[in-house]
């Protein structure tokens, strides 16, 4: 707990601004909206789970916040810093803050899975600028890297490629990579999807262990409602290894719902299950989506 | 209600302008991604070992295929002009021809062509997989410029290697028209060689290699830029590598046209 609120305190953004914050962001594709009007901002610690038919610009949502896309107005801010309008390279050190799990991995298929996990400590800027004052040596990488391996329980892959992995394997290295610089802010695009229960909820158990380690800021993008179920009300014990139930902390967590664009619903995860919107009831009930 | 108020040749220019919209704007959009490489160049980080890995790809990988056609193009050439030239009683000139031929044109073109059809394709295949997998938006988050790491040295290596390429398939050439001088036309070698050569003239050398030069430029950018912005799955790939080479290939073509009436003036 100690640990937890030490982290928390290290991971607040300057000035104790939000971590993510949205101001009336909005986007189109050709005539087709992306983003309407979405305004939202989340602190140190907390979680948001973005649930959503497809196409109804969640994948989006995640992109712009990290500038991998631009949005047509408003304003982003990551740790207090605007992210819109900036060039591509005035990006690269505010993006070593973020980790990210792509929808579809988004390995490196001529790296190895060590390359791949070592690779946001050898290029991310803002690490050699803030963390070191130097490049990482290459046994502090490999260290580094072999640490983050078996945070998912991967470190006999270290020289296999992408290829050589099943899916949920592949989606664990993903989530090694993204977790390796210890980013204070996460961000999951779909991480259960295509995947069977058992594997699902074994990533779910290391999102929320990385989660909880670190007290993350965690944007989790999900069809399932079960991932956001167990998001909200369960934990990981640092002392115990295990995950367990939240409690009180579940209050961290809340739910949108989106459709065409638009933020149709946030809230807690009881006032999405008593929602009376068709469309955000789809989406709340156990087994849903 | 506007568009029926409006007179018919404005409709007109309006859909003309429409119908240009896209073109122009893909052609902005190639322009922006080339101004880009270029500018990386001279900026670091360098990737000197995409740089080396993709010479290799290019370069050796192309080899032996530019050598087999140098060599054949040479060879029908020699076979095709030797009856001509009979005609006129000028087939100890067989060497100029051939020479000339393939310096200033054939050699660049076919050779170009080759890598085109070979390299264009794969770079934007490559590069397409990439982007339909978010690997290229994976870089950009992890604090990587895609077009530092993926365009420019692409874009290095084939400035360097496709030149070279041409001189193989230039020299290859030359034998092969000498294989037929010295056996079906009884050419000496010695007067094959020399007339091929002293013809050859700095005009000649020039364009021989600021073409392949300027090809490659095309090549690889053009194969970048499909591959690159890629979309639609694993369809979008294939129709990003159909585009690359279709277009790389005309390009070859109007540059050489471009050129060829500067140089041909030339004293």
């Amino acid at each position: 707990m100690i640990a937890n609120a030490l982290a928390a305190t290290e991971n607040a953004a300057p000035g104790g601004s939000p971590v993510v914050q949205f101001t009336d962001v909005s986007l189109a594709y050709g005539e087709i909206p992306a983003l309407a009007h979405i305004s939202f901002a989340m602190q140190a610690g907390e979680t948001r789970i973005v649930l959503g038919a497809a196409g109804s610009g969640k994948t989006t949502l995640l992109k712009t916040t990290v500038g991998l896309v631009a949005p047509d107005s408003g304003h982003i801010y990551l740790f207090g810093e605007e992210v819109t309008g900036r060039k591509e390279s005035q990006l690269f050190d505010i993006r070593g803050k973020v980790g990210i799990l792509f929808q579809e991995g988004g390995l490196f298929d001529s790296l190895t899975i060590a390359e791949n996990v070592a690779y946001p400590l050898l290029n991310q800027h803002a690490l050699h600028g803030d963390t070191y004052s130097h490049p990482p040596s290459d046994e502090e990488v490999e260290r580094l890297v072999r640490e983050s391996l078996s945070f998912v329980e991967l470190e006999h892959t270290l020289d296999k490629f992408p290829s050589e992995l099943s899916g949920g394997m592949r989606r664990r290295v993903g989530i090694a990579r993204a977790v390796v610089t210890a980013p204070q802010l996460m961000l999951y695009d779909s991480p259960t999807a295509g995947l069977d229960p058992i594997t699902a909820n074994t990533i779910i158990n290391l999102i929320l262990k990385g989660r909880d380690l670190r007290n993350a800021a965690t944007i989790m993008i999900t069809h399932r409602y079960q991932d956001g179920h167990l998001m909200a009300n369960f934990r990981y014990n640092p002392s115990s290894g295990k995950i367990e139930p939240a409690g009180s902390s579940q209050l961290t967590t809340r739910f949108f719902v989106m459709r065409e664009g638009r933020l149709v619903f946030e809230g807690s995860e009881t006032e999405l299950r008593a929602s009376t919107d068709p469309y955000v009831q789809k989406f709340g009930r156990p087994g849903s989506a | 209600m506007v568009a029926s108020a409006l007179p018919k040749s404005a409709i007109l220019g309006v859909r003309l302008l429409d119908f240009f919209k896209k073109p122009v704007e893909t052609f902005q959009e190639f322009l922006f991604l080339s101004g880009r490489a270029f500018r990386n160049i001279v900026r670091a980080p360098h990737y000197v070992d995409d740089i080396l890995l993709q010479m290799d790809a290019i370069g050796v990988g192309s080899l032996f295929i530019v050598s087999l056609i140098g060599f054949f193009s040479g060879l029908v050439m020699a076979m095709q002009m030797a009856r001509a030239l009979s005609t006129y009683g000028a087939q100890g000139q067989i060497g100029q021809i051939v020479s000339i031929t393939l310096v200033r044109e054939l050699g660049p073109v076919l050779a170009s062509l080759l890598v085109a059809g070979r390299n264009a394709s794969g770079i934007a295949s490559e590069l397409g997989s990439m982007r339909v997998t978010e690997q290229i938006d994976a870089m950009r988050a992890l604090g990587t410029d895609p077009i530092q790491k993926l365009v420019t040295p692409r874009l290095i290596a084939m400035a360097v290697v496709l030149p070279l390429l041409t001189i193989i398939a230039d020299f290859l050439g030359l034998v092969g028209g000498y294989l037929i001088s010295a056996t079906m036309l009884n050419i000496a070698g010695s007067q094959y060689w020399t007339s091929a050569w002293q013809i050859l003239e700095y005009n000649d050398l020039t364009q021989g290699l600021l073409k392949p030069f300027l090809f490659a430029i095309v090549i690889a950018l053009v194969g970048c830029y499909y591959g690159i912005n890629t979309s639609g799955g694993t369809q979008g790939v294939g129709r990003s590598t159909t585009k690359a080479v279709v277009v790389s290939s005309v390009w070859i073509f109007v540059i050489t046209a471009m050129l060829d009436p500067f140089f041909v003036n030339l004293p």
